[in-house]
């Protein structure tokens, strides 16, 4: 299947006075269109730097990322922003709403920035908030939902712009083991639907569900292998 | 937007520094645009190629060695005649006297003031006639008993039918009115008498009242009797150039220095108070200008101290909006609008506050001042400018900000 997004050699070096910290050491490695991925690793292994990289919101040291076919080098800020608004979709840890916008309001967020708006974004970010389960907390703040609920509205939010690639790190970190199933199905979900996913997560039940394994040790590869879904 | 709520206080108290000079703005331009108003009014009334001369009561100090009762002072006819004769520039030259006397029609009685002078007096002044005629020669040769009055006299004796050919009666001599002057506006210097507006007047020939009336003045102040002997109370000299105006009122003042030996008279030189309230509108301007410029400075600092801690407060949302697609123009844009939002509230409310100003300023310091449309456009566009130029910086290190780090900010 042709790659969503590929590395090449990539390295990612933090320099830090005299000391290198290499993040990420040559890493190759492509993702399909479609695939379910789960990067998996200890702490410190290098997910997070992986993660941002794919993300376009971080630069490899070294090495090539090509998005849909197109070398990021060539891309300049502006390009990144529109790449990441238009075809990548966020989830983090810890949610990352913004706490003074309502539930339609925050999962609106990312219309705002496109070059053109589509006139139904309100429509849209409706039915994504009833599909996420969310249908009677439309007009919630952050600060009155649980975290599961969050995470919901997180998740509704990377979809608005109907990208191909969403990238979850620790999505389900701060949630208990019944919230993160729900969450998991509804990745499971829109993968079904042809998103392709890369579920960044350092428990073992969780990352087994993808398809796809990827585990990093010390920022180099330690294995790629197929998981239980 | 809302973060600027969230700190209702803290962004009240920035905006302060532009409010207080937006406000010094407004005042400034007002009080500018009063004075020099006003002077050139004063220019219109009291004719810009005139010089005018007025007796003055001399201070009670160097009165109280002299008689107490009987008190000579003031511009005298050798004056006159020496102002007349001795200025290659000066065209015409009026004498007034002001007269202390009741006037009455039937059983109303009012008191203005009552001019004595000659029909030159119309063309000098640039006062206009509304009904019949001024003051004539004949008039004055004959020694006529006959008045023009200012409009509210007229008004006031004769609300509905004609006031000419009336008669009334000042002092205990009846006069026919033969017309009446258009009004004026009450100019700053002059004091009207109690209970009476300036444009209440009654002119007549000056040779009649001094036939009638003499040139004694009887005062009578807390029960005791003043005696005043003034010949005339004013001399208009008006000059043939504008440009001979300052060289005039020179001569003119140093011809009187040398006839009087106590400062019981004065001259006003009409485009000498246009110089001075230009210097008086000169003077604010620097004054307020500063208050204005420091105020602004102040304020657009305080601003950008504030949105400078707001990026900070917000730099994770920053981080969360540039994952989720926002340009640096985006983010840029935001935190500059916010900015502006924030000037342009005290701006706004700085206008109100520089709208009032002036009037406190009219009316304790009793000084004109007009607010024109431009003053509260600039101060408008001031404070956009102060919110765009100090919002820059803060706005400029939002969109800066690395996402990742951003986004790892707690
Ligand atoms: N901004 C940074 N500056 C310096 N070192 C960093 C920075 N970000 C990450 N690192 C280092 O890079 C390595 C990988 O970090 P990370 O990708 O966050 O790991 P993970 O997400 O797997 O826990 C760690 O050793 C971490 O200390
Ligand atoms: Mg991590």
């Amino acid at each position: 299947m042709e790659p969503v997004a590929e590395l090449q050699d990539v390295s990612r070096v933090y320099r830090m006075g005299n000391t290198e910290v290499r993040a990420l050491d040559e890493i190759s490695v492509a993702f399909g269109l479609g695939d379910f991925w789960s990067v998996m690793g200890s702490s410190g292994s290098g997910k997070s730097t992986l993660l941002n990289l794919l993300g376009c919101i971080d630069r490899p040291t070294s090495g090539a990322y090509l998005v849909g076919g197109r070398d990021t080098k060539e891309l300049d800020d502006d390009n990144l922003s529109q790449l990441r608004g238009a075809d990548i979709g966020f989830i983090f840890q810890s949610f990352n709403l913004i706490p003074q916008l309502d539930v339609l309001e925050n999962i609106m967020v990312p219309l705002f920035y496109q070059e053109s708006p589509p006139l139904d974004g309100e429509d849209r970010a409706r039915s994504l908030a009833e599909r996420v389960g969310l249908a009677d907390r439309m007009n919630h703040r952050p600060g009155e939902l649980s975290g599961g609920q969050q995470q919901r509205v997180a998740i509704a939010r990377s979809l608005i712009n109907d990208p191909s690639l969403l990238l979850a790190d620790e999505a389900t970190g701060n949630l208990d083991t019944q919230t993160s199933r729900e969450i998991l199905d509804l990745f499971r979900e829109f993968n079904e639907e042809g998103k392709t996913i890369l579920l960044v997560t350092h428990e073992e039940e969780i990352g087994r569900q993808a398809h796809h394994v990827l585990r990093l040790k010390d920022g180099k590869i330690d294995e790629i292998g197929q998981g239980a879904g | 937007m809302g973060s600027l709520l969230l700190h209702k206080l803290r962004s009240l108290l920035t905006t302060l520094g532009v409010l207080f000079g937006v406000s010094s703005v407004i005042a400034m331009l007002a009080i500018g645009e009063g004075a020099s108003e006003e002077a050139q009014e004063q220019i219109r009334l009291l004719g810009s190629q005139n010089v005018i001369f007025r007796s003055v009561k001399p201070s009670e100090d160097a009165v109280s060695n002299q008689s107490t009762w009987s008190n000579n002072y003031g511009l005298t006819w050798k004056d006159f005649e020496a102002v007349r004769d001795t200025f290659p520039w000066v065209t015409r030259v009026v004498p007034v006297r002001v007269l202390m006397q009741d006037v009455r029609s039937g059983s109303n009685l009012i008191h203005p003031r009552v001019l004595a002078t000659t029909s030159e007096y119309l063309e000098v002044t640039g006062r206009l006639v509304y009904q019949g005629r001024f003051l004539g020669v004949e008039d004055q040769r004959r020694i006529a008993n006959v008045c023009v009055l200012g409009y509210e006299v007229a008004r006031s004796f004769f609300p509905i039918r004609s006031a000419i050919g009336e008669k009334i009666k000042i002092g205990p001599e009846y006069f026919e009115v033969v017309g009446v002057l258009l009004p004026r506006v009450p100019i700053g210097n002059d004091v009207p008498l109690p209970g009476v507006g300036i444009t209440s007047e009654v002119l007549i020939p000056l040779s009649t009242g001094r036939r009638w009336f003499g040139d004694m003045q009887v005062k009578i102040r807390s029960g005791s009797r003043d005696i005043e002997v003034v010949e005339l109370h004013e001399v208009i000299a008006a000059v043939d150039l504008p440009q001979h105006v300052p060289l005039a009122a020179a001569a003119g003042r140093e011809l009187l220095a040398r006839r009087h030996r106590q400062a019981d008279y004065e001259v006003v030189v009409p485009l000498e108070l246009l110089a001075r309230a230009e210097e008086t509108k000169r003077i604010f301007n620097i004054v307020l200008g500063c208050i204005a410029g420091i105020s602004l400075l102040v304020g657009g600092i305080g601003i950008m101290n504030v949105m400078l801690a707001t990026v900070t407060e917000r730099t994770r949302e920053i981080g969360i909006r540039r994952a989720l697609g926002a340009k640096k123009k985006h983010i840029m844009m935001q935190f500059l609008v916010e900015t502006v939002v924030l000037s342009v509230g005290g701006g706004l409310v700085g206008i109100g506050v520089g709208i009032a100003i002036p009037s406190a300023v009219e009316y304790w310091a009793d000084m004109r001042t007009i607010v024109t449309i431009d003053a509260p456009i600039l101060a408008f566009g001031i404070s956009v400018s102060i919110g765009l130029i100090f919002g820059l910086y803060p706005a400029w290190q939002a969109a800066n900000m690395d996402p990742v780090e951003a986004l790892r900010h707690e």
